[in-house]
Protein backbone atom coordinates (compact mmCIF):
# COMPACT_ATOMS: atom_id res chain seq x y z
CA UNK A 1 0.00 0.00 0.00
CA UNK A 2 1.40 3.42 -1.06
CA UNK A 3 1.75 6.01 1.84
CA UNK A 4 -1.58 8.53 2.17
CA UNK A 5 -0.15 12.03 0.93
CA UNK A 6 -1.94 15.00 2.06
CA UNK A 7 -2.24 18.04 -0.72
CA UNK A 8 -1.70 21.61 0.27
CA UNK A 9 -3.59 23.41 -1.87
CA UNK A 10 -1.15 26.78 -3.12
CA UNK A 11 -2.83 29.97 -4.66
CA UNK A 12 -0.46 33.22 -5.66
CA UNK A 13 -0.46 34.40 -2.07
CA UNK A 14 -1.04 31.91 0.03
CA UNK A 15 1.36 31.97 2.61
CA UNK A 16 1.11 29.23 5.48
CA UNK A 17 1.63 26.07 3.51
CA UNK A 18 4.73 25.62 4.92
CA UNK A 19 3.43 25.63 8.56
CA UNK A 20 1.18 23.28 7.48
CA UNK A 21 3.55 21.19 5.52
CA UNK A 22 5.89 21.06 8.39
CA UNK A 23 3.24 20.40 11.16
CA UNK A 24 2.11 16.93 9.14
CA UNK A 25 5.58 15.99 8.38
CA UNK A 26 6.67 15.98 12.03
CA UNK A 27 3.68 13.69 12.69
CA UNK A 28 4.83 11.45 10.07
CA UNK A 29 2.08 12.17 6.83
CA UNK A 30 3.74 12.91 3.76
CA UNK A 31 2.29 16.32 1.95
CA UNK A 32 2.43 18.18 -1.72
CA UNK A 33 1.68 21.04 -2.92
CA UNK A 34 -0.74 21.43 -5.18
CA UNK A 35 -0.20 24.62 -7.48
CA UNK A 36 -3.59 25.82 -7.86
CA UNK A 37 -3.57 25.90 -11.86
CA UNK A 38 -3.21 21.67 -11.58
CA UNK A 39 -6.30 19.91 -11.77
CA UNK A 40 -4.58 16.22 -10.82
CA UNK A 41 -5.51 15.17 -7.03
CA UNK A 42 -4.25 11.48 -7.99
CA UNK A 43 -2.65 10.02 -4.74
CA UNK A 44 -4.31 12.55 -2.48
CA UNK A 45 -6.19 11.12 0.30
CA UNK A 46 -6.77 14.54 2.17
CA UNK A 47 -7.00 17.92 1.25
CA UNK A 48 -5.84 21.12 3.24
CA UNK A 49 -6.50 25.07 1.87
CA UNK A 50 -3.86 27.00 3.86
CA UNK A 51 -4.39 30.48 5.10
CA UNK A 52 -3.02 33.89 3.27
CA UNK A 53 -4.14 36.19 0.56
CA UNK A 54 -4.96 34.09 -2.26
CA UNK A 55 -4.96 36.34 -5.68
CA UNK A 56 -4.41 39.45 -3.15
CA UNK A 57 -8.40 38.86 -2.01
CA UNK A 58 -9.17 41.00 -4.88
CA UNK A 59 -13.36 41.48 -5.02
CA UNK A 60 -13.69 39.73 -1.68
CA UNK A 61 -11.44 36.75 -0.28
CA UNK A 62 -11.62 33.72 -1.72
CA UNK A 63 -13.71 35.62 -4.51
CA UNK A 64 -11.36 34.88 -7.55
CA UNK A 65 -9.83 31.77 -5.88
CA UNK A 66 -12.63 29.51 -6.54
CA UNK A 67 -12.40 29.95 -10.13
CA UNK A 68 -9.21 29.08 -9.71
CA UNK A 69 -8.70 25.47 -11.95
CA UNK A 70 -8.13 23.17 -8.95
CA UNK A 71 -10.90 24.42 -6.91
CA UNK A 72 -13.35 21.90 -9.83
CA UNK A 73 -11.28 19.20 -8.63
CA UNK A 74 -11.49 19.90 -4.60
CA UNK A 75 -15.45 20.56 -5.02
CA UNK A 76 -15.20 16.54 -6.75
CA UNK A 77 -12.74 15.35 -3.54
CA UNK A 78 -14.98 16.83 -1.29
CA UNK A 79 -18.47 15.33 -3.01
CA UNK A 80 -16.11 11.55 -2.49
CA UNK A 81 -16.06 12.33 1.15
CA UNK A 82 -12.20 12.84 2.04
CA UNK A 83 -11.51 14.97 4.25
CA UNK A 84 -10.84 18.53 3.21
CA UNK A 85 -9.50 21.69 6.02
CA UNK A 86 -9.40 24.95 5.14
CA UNK A 87 -7.82 27.41 7.58
CA UNK A 88 -8.15 31.44 7.61
CA UNK A 89 -8.45 32.43 3.97
CA UNK A 90 -8.83 28.74 3.00
CA UNK A 91 -12.35 28.78 5.10
CA UNK A 92 -12.77 31.72 3.04
CA UNK A 93 -11.74 29.88 0.17
CA UNK A 94 -14.37 26.71 0.96
CA UNK A 95 -17.51 28.84 1.72
CA UNK A 96 -16.88 31.12 -1.51
CA UNK A 97 -16.80 27.97 -3.27
CA UNK A 98 -19.98 27.05 -1.98
CA UNK A 99 -18.52 23.48 -0.04
CA UNK A 100 -19.38 25.37 3.55
CA UNK A 101 -22.29 28.00 4.39
CA UNK A 102 -22.03 31.66 5.09
CA UNK A 103 -19.93 33.49 4.47
CA UNK A 104 -16.26 35.79 6.29
CA UNK A 105 -17.70 39.45 6.39
CA UNK A 106 -14.92 42.18 8.08
CA UNK A 107 -14.62 41.97 11.27
CA UNK A 108 -17.03 43.46 13.77
CA UNK A 109 -15.08 46.30 15.17
CA UNK A 110 -12.64 47.02 11.57
CA UNK A 111 -9.36 45.90 13.53
CA UNK A 112 -6.88 43.86 11.76
CA UNK A 113 -6.75 40.86 14.93
CA UNK A 114 -3.67 38.85 15.76
CA UNK A 115 -3.56 37.18 19.07
CA UNK A 116 -4.51 34.02 20.89
CA UNK A 117 -7.67 33.39 21.61
CA UNK A 118 -9.60 30.66 23.57
CA UNK A 119 -11.76 28.26 21.42
CA UNK A 120 -14.35 25.27 22.81
CA UNK A 121 -14.84 22.85 20.50
CA UNK A 122 -18.67 22.55 20.51
CA UNK A 123 -18.62 19.10 17.99
CA UNK A 124 -16.21 16.20 17.98
CA UNK A 125 -18.25 14.75 15.19
CA UNK A 126 -15.80 16.23 12.15
CA UNK A 127 -12.87 15.44 10.33
CA UNK A 128 -10.69 17.36 12.01
CA UNK A 129 -12.18 17.14 15.55
CA UNK A 130 -12.72 13.80 15.73
CA UNK A 131 -10.02 13.13 18.45
CA UNK A 132 -10.41 16.57 20.42
CA UNK A 133 -13.37 15.62 22.92
CA UNK A 134 -16.67 18.38 22.45
CA UNK A 135 -16.38 21.15 24.94
CA UNK A 136 -12.67 20.86 25.47
CA UNK A 137 -11.01 24.05 25.57
CA UNK A 138 -8.25 25.10 22.68
CA UNK A 139 -6.00 28.27 22.79
CA UNK A 140 -4.66 28.99 19.28
CA UNK A 141 -3.98 32.51 17.46
CA UNK A 142 -6.05 34.35 14.85
CA UNK A 143 -5.23 36.14 12.14
CA UNK A 144 -7.20 37.77 10.15
CA UNK A 145 -9.79 41.61 9.10
CA UNK A 146 -12.06 39.07 7.29
CA UNK A 147 -13.20 36.57 9.98
CA UNK A 148 -16.71 37.42 11.03
CA UNK A 149 -18.82 34.81 10.40
CA UNK A 150 -22.37 35.26 8.72
CA UNK A 151 -25.04 33.62 7.18
CA UNK A 152 -28.59 33.90 6.79
CA UNK A 153 -30.90 33.34 9.99
CA UNK A 154 -31.92 29.58 8.43
CA UNK A 155 -28.41 28.59 7.46
CA UNK A 156 -27.47 29.15 11.56
CA UNK A 157 -30.30 27.71 12.75
CA UNK A 158 -29.72 24.10 10.08
CA UNK A 159 -25.73 24.79 11.52
CA UNK A 160 -27.14 24.45 15.03
CA UNK A 161 -29.56 22.12 14.56
CA UNK A 162 -27.35 19.86 12.40
CA UNK A 163 -24.46 20.15 15.17
CA UNK A 164 -21.98 21.66 12.57
CA UNK A 165 -20.73 24.36 14.16
CA UNK A 166 -17.08 22.67 15.46
CA UNK A 167 -14.75 25.51 17.15
CA UNK A 168 -16.76 28.58 19.13
CA UNK A 169 -14.71 31.58 20.44
CA UNK A 170 -14.95 31.64 24.39
CA UNK A 171 -14.77 35.88 23.73
CA UNK A 172 -15.80 36.67 20.44
CA UNK A 173 -13.26 39.08 19.27
CA UNK A 174 -14.79 39.60 15.83
CA UNK A 175 -18.62 39.76 16.02
CA UNK A 176 -19.16 35.89 14.74
CA UNK A 177 -22.79 34.86 14.59
CA UNK A 178 -22.85 32.33 17.38
CA UNK A 179 -19.34 33.18 18.09
CA UNK A 180 -18.41 31.03 15.34
CA UNK A 181 -14.77 30.04 14.55
CA UNK A 182 -15.58 26.87 12.63
CA UNK A 183 -17.77 24.77 10.63
CA UNK A 184 -17.97 21.65 9.10
CA UNK A 185 -20.22 20.34 5.94
CA UNK A 186 -23.43 18.49 6.59
CA UNK A 187 -21.48 15.37 5.65
CA UNK A 188 -18.39 16.57 8.49
CA UNK A 189 -15.45 15.83 6.11
CA UNK A 190 -15.51 19.89 5.20
CA UNK A 191 -13.93 21.72 8.10
CA UNK A 192 -13.36 25.67 8.08
CA UNK A 193 -12.11 27.16 10.71
CA UNK A 194 -10.36 30.66 11.05
CA UNK A 195 -8.02 30.26 13.72
CA UNK A 196 -4.68 28.76 12.94
CA UNK A 197 -3.53 25.31 14.27
CA UNK A 198 -0.38 24.85 12.33
CA UNK A 199 1.18 27.90 14.65
CA UNK A 200 0.30 26.15 17.65
CA UNK A 201 1.82 22.95 17.09
CA UNK A 202 5.10 23.20 19.02
CA UNK A 203 5.96 24.48 22.62
CA UNK A 204 8.34 26.89 21.28
CA UNK A 205 5.11 28.57 19.60
CA UNK A 206 3.31 28.64 22.79
CA UNK A 207 0.44 26.05 22.08
CA UNK A 208 0.18 22.96 21.33
CA UNK A 209 -3.14 22.31 21.20
CA UNK A 210 -3.39 22.54 17.24
CA UNK A 211 -2.27 19.13 17.20
CA UNK A 212 -5.85 18.31 18.21
CA UNK A 213 -6.61 19.35 14.96
CA UNK A 214 -4.07 17.99 12.44
CA UNK A 215 -3.90 14.56 14.41
CA UNK A 216 -7.80 14.47 14.02
CA UNK A 217 -7.47 15.30 10.23
CA UNK A 218 -4.53 12.83 9.83
CA UNK A 219 -6.85 9.79 11.58
CA UNK A 220 -9.33 10.43 8.48
CA UNK A 221 -7.20 10.04 5.97
CA UNK B 1 -20.89 39.53 -34.74
CA UNK B 2 -19.93 41.45 -38.11
CA UNK B 3 -20.93 44.70 -37.72
CA UNK B 4 -23.91 43.94 -35.51
CA UNK B 5 -22.04 44.07 -32.57
CA UNK B 6 -22.55 46.90 -30.05
CA UNK B 7 -20.39 48.71 -27.40
CA UNK B 8 -22.01 49.20 -24.07
CA UNK B 9 -20.88 50.99 -20.52
CA UNK B 10 -21.78 49.04 -17.74
CA UNK B 11 -21.59 49.61 -13.74
CA UNK B 12 -22.10 47.14 -11.55
CA UNK B 13 -22.96 48.55 -7.66
CA UNK B 14 -22.26 46.06 -4.99
CA UNK B 15 -23.77 46.50 -1.31
CA UNK B 16 -24.06 45.11 1.77
CA UNK B 17 -27.52 43.10 1.91
CA UNK B 18 -29.55 44.76 4.52
CA UNK B 19 -30.23 43.18 7.88
CA UNK B 20 -26.15 42.33 7.36
CA UNK B 21 -23.99 44.48 9.10
CA UNK B 22 -21.97 47.53 7.92
CA UNK B 23 -19.06 48.13 9.90
CA UNK B 24 -17.61 50.58 7.65
CA UNK B 25 -20.78 52.65 7.17
CA UNK B 26 -21.25 52.81 10.73
CA UNK B 27 -17.62 54.09 11.28
CA UNK B 28 -18.11 56.60 8.45
CA UNK B 29 -21.98 57.65 9.90
CA UNK B 30 -20.22 58.14 13.18
CA UNK B 31 -16.90 60.63 11.89
CA UNK B 32 -20.42 62.64 10.04
CA UNK B 33 -21.93 62.98 13.26
CA UNK B 34 -18.64 63.83 15.04
CA UNK B 35 -18.56 66.84 12.47
CA UNK B 36 -21.83 68.20 13.17
CA UNK B 37 -23.73 67.35 10.20
CA UNK B 38 -27.27 66.81 11.15
CA UNK B 39 -30.12 64.38 9.68
CA UNK B 40 -27.27 62.10 7.99
CA UNK B 41 -28.27 58.68 8.77
CA UNK B 42 -28.13 54.96 6.76
CA UNK B 43 -24.77 55.60 5.37
CA UNK B 44 -23.49 52.20 3.79
CA UNK B 45 -20.57 51.48 1.90
CA UNK B 46 -20.21 49.50 -0.87
CA UNK B 47 -17.95 49.64 -4.35
CA UNK B 48 -18.13 50.11 -8.39
CA UNK B 49 -17.15 47.87 -10.74
CA UNK B 50 -17.29 49.42 -14.05
CA UNK B 51 -16.97 46.96 -17.17
CA UNK B 52 -16.98 47.60 -21.26
CA UNK B 53 -18.80 45.21 -22.68
CA UNK B 54 -19.45 44.42 -26.43
CA UNK B 55 -22.19 42.21 -27.52
CA UNK B 56 -25.13 41.73 -30.03
CA UNK B 57 -27.97 43.68 -28.21
CA UNK B 58 -28.85 44.93 -24.37
CA UNK B 59 -30.88 41.93 -23.65
CA UNK B 60 -26.89 40.18 -24.07
CA UNK B 61 -24.90 42.52 -22.96
CA UNK B 62 -27.55 42.16 -20.14
CA UNK B 63 -27.60 38.54 -19.13
CA UNK B 64 -24.07 38.19 -19.53
CA UNK B 65 -22.97 41.06 -16.78
CA UNK B 66 -25.59 39.45 -14.63
CA UNK B 67 -24.21 36.86 -14.78
CA UNK B 68 -20.76 38.16 -13.43
CA UNK B 69 -22.59 40.01 -11.22
CA UNK B 70 -23.68 37.07 -9.24
CA UNK B 71 -20.63 34.56 -9.67
CA UNK B 72 -17.95 36.91 -8.91
CA UNK B 73 -18.44 40.74 -8.39
CA UNK B 74 -20.90 39.58 -5.31
CA UNK B 75 -21.43 37.08 -2.64
CA UNK B 76 -24.81 36.66 -2.45
CA UNK B 77 -24.76 35.52 0.99
CA UNK B 78 -23.58 39.07 1.98
CA UNK B 79 -24.15 41.23 -0.86
CA UNK B 80 -26.74 42.53 -3.46
CA UNK B 81 -25.09 43.65 -7.12
CA UNK B 82 -27.33 46.19 -9.29
CA UNK B 83 -26.58 46.60 -12.88
CA UNK B 84 -26.93 49.64 -14.88
CA UNK B 85 -26.21 49.18 -18.50
CA UNK B 86 -26.01 52.70 -20.73
CA UNK B 87 -24.69 52.28 -24.89
CA UNK B 88 -21.06 53.78 -24.99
Amino acid sequence: MTAKSVGIVVFPGSNCEYDVASVLEAMGVNTQFIWHGQRNLEGISGLVLPGGFAHGDYLRPGAIARFSPVMSSVVEFAKSGRSVLGICNGFQVLTEAGLLAGALQKNALLKFLCEEVELEVASARSSSTSLAETGQRLRLPINHFEGNYTCDPDTLSELESNDQVVLRYVENPNGSMNSIAGICSKERNVVGMMPHPERACDDLLGSVDGLHIFKSFASNL
Amino acid sequence: MNGKSMRFQAKVQVWLRSGIADPEGNTVSEAINALGYPGITDVRMGKIISLNVEADSRESAEKRVSEIATSLLSNPVLENAEIQIDEA
